[in-house]
């Protein structure tokens, strides 16, 4: 295995990150009304994949390294979204001990 | 054409980092970068707590999130931002060094990822030292004109930056590790898992304050 990434793969990598730093930073002064968290948390999740994929060169890694490095990032969405599930509807019955 | 022998002679001729339960170092490696996900796995976790923690209370205290957020120096996090970006690329220039066997470039790139990881702390430092003096602490010196639910925001910046922060100090010792065994000629084209384990849990810190980035010091920008 041990894949060697070409040196230019590794600047072009960090010419993305940079760019989308500061698209982060442009795209928060604008008023996008609910939709500004999403799309920072999507620019943040693109930004995360340019590093874990090349950076960490999970791209060249075997289909079980896959797994679990993906693994950690699925458990996290159950965690929020049962979480959240749970307290953004505790108000709707209206009984006591919500 | 007889399965090869695994504890006799295939061993003979081979890397003498090769552990005895590996059949080559190929395998050996592939077993740390695994070995290390699942840590980092852990990682996730750890922080994916506190995460979940600022995402429950900011949907309760909205106004809260966005007048604390305002508090917190946007140029500060941006530059800090850019730094671990840049020693994000130097570490993984340094792996590929260590995977070429560029001993020099190898040692470059390592020193210079310490020094971007050393301003990324000063420059917090003058952050956390700014929020003492502006009162902006949770605790009994909080600012009390300001509303209650704020300290829950700061607190939630205080923990997840001060965690990350720890682990940016971590990744450093690590890093004068790795630098002193390179220093030393301890890795070759065969054998630098160590370089590229501990290159894994730097861009994982990276990756976090990819998140915390947004999340803390831009909420309130729009309004």
């Amino acid at each position: 295995m041990s894949h060697v990434s070409p040196k230019g793969l590794y600047y072009s990598v960090f010419g993305g990150l940079f760019i989308l730093t500061i698209v982060t930073v442009a795209i928060a002064r604008v008023d996008l009304g609910p939709w500004n968290t999403p799309i920072a948390l999507a620019v943040a999740g693109a930004k995360a994949m340019l590093v874990i994929l090349f950076f960490m060169g999970v791209k060249y890694n075997n289909t079980l390294t896959k797994v679990v490095a993906a693994s950690g990032f699925v458990w996290l969405i159950i965690l929020f979204g049962i979480t959240m599930g749970d307290y953004l509807t505790r108000g709707w019955l209206g009984v006591p001990g919500r | 054409m007889s399965a090869p022998n695994v504890h006799g002679d295939a061993h003979q001729s081979s890397h003498p980092k090769l552990q005895h339960h590996f059949h080559n170092m190929a395998q050996q490696l592939e077993a740390s970068i695994l070995g290390m996900w699942v840590f980092l796995v852990t990682e996730v976790m750890f922080f994916g707590g506190m995460f979940m923690a600022y995402l429950l209370y900011r949907s309760m205290y909205p106004d809260a999130w966005l007048a604390g957020s305002n508090e917190l120096d946007e140029v500060l996090g941006g530059i800090n931002t850019l730094v671990l970006i840049v020693s994000s690329l130097t570490m993984a220039l340094a792996v590929r060094a260590a995977q070429v066997g560029a001993r020099m470039a190898q040692i470059a790139n390592l020193i210079l990822t310490i020094i971007f990881g050393s301003i990324f702390l000063i420059v917090k430092y003058f952050e956390y030292a700014a929020k003492f003096e502006h009162h902006l602490v949770p605790g009994a010196n909080f600012d009390p004109a300001r509303e209650p639910a704020q300290q829950l925001f700061f607190s939630l910046y205080f923990m997840l930056t001060g965690v990350h922060a720890l682990h940016m100090v971590v990744g450093i010792v690590l890093l004068l590790v790795i630098l002193r065994m390179a220093w030393q000629n301890k890795f070759n084209a065969e054998y630098f898992a160590p370089v590229e384990v501990t290159g894994l849990y730097w861009h994982f810190v990276d990756l976090v304050w990819i998140f915390l980035f947004p999340l803390l010091y831009l909420i309130g920008k729009h309004h």
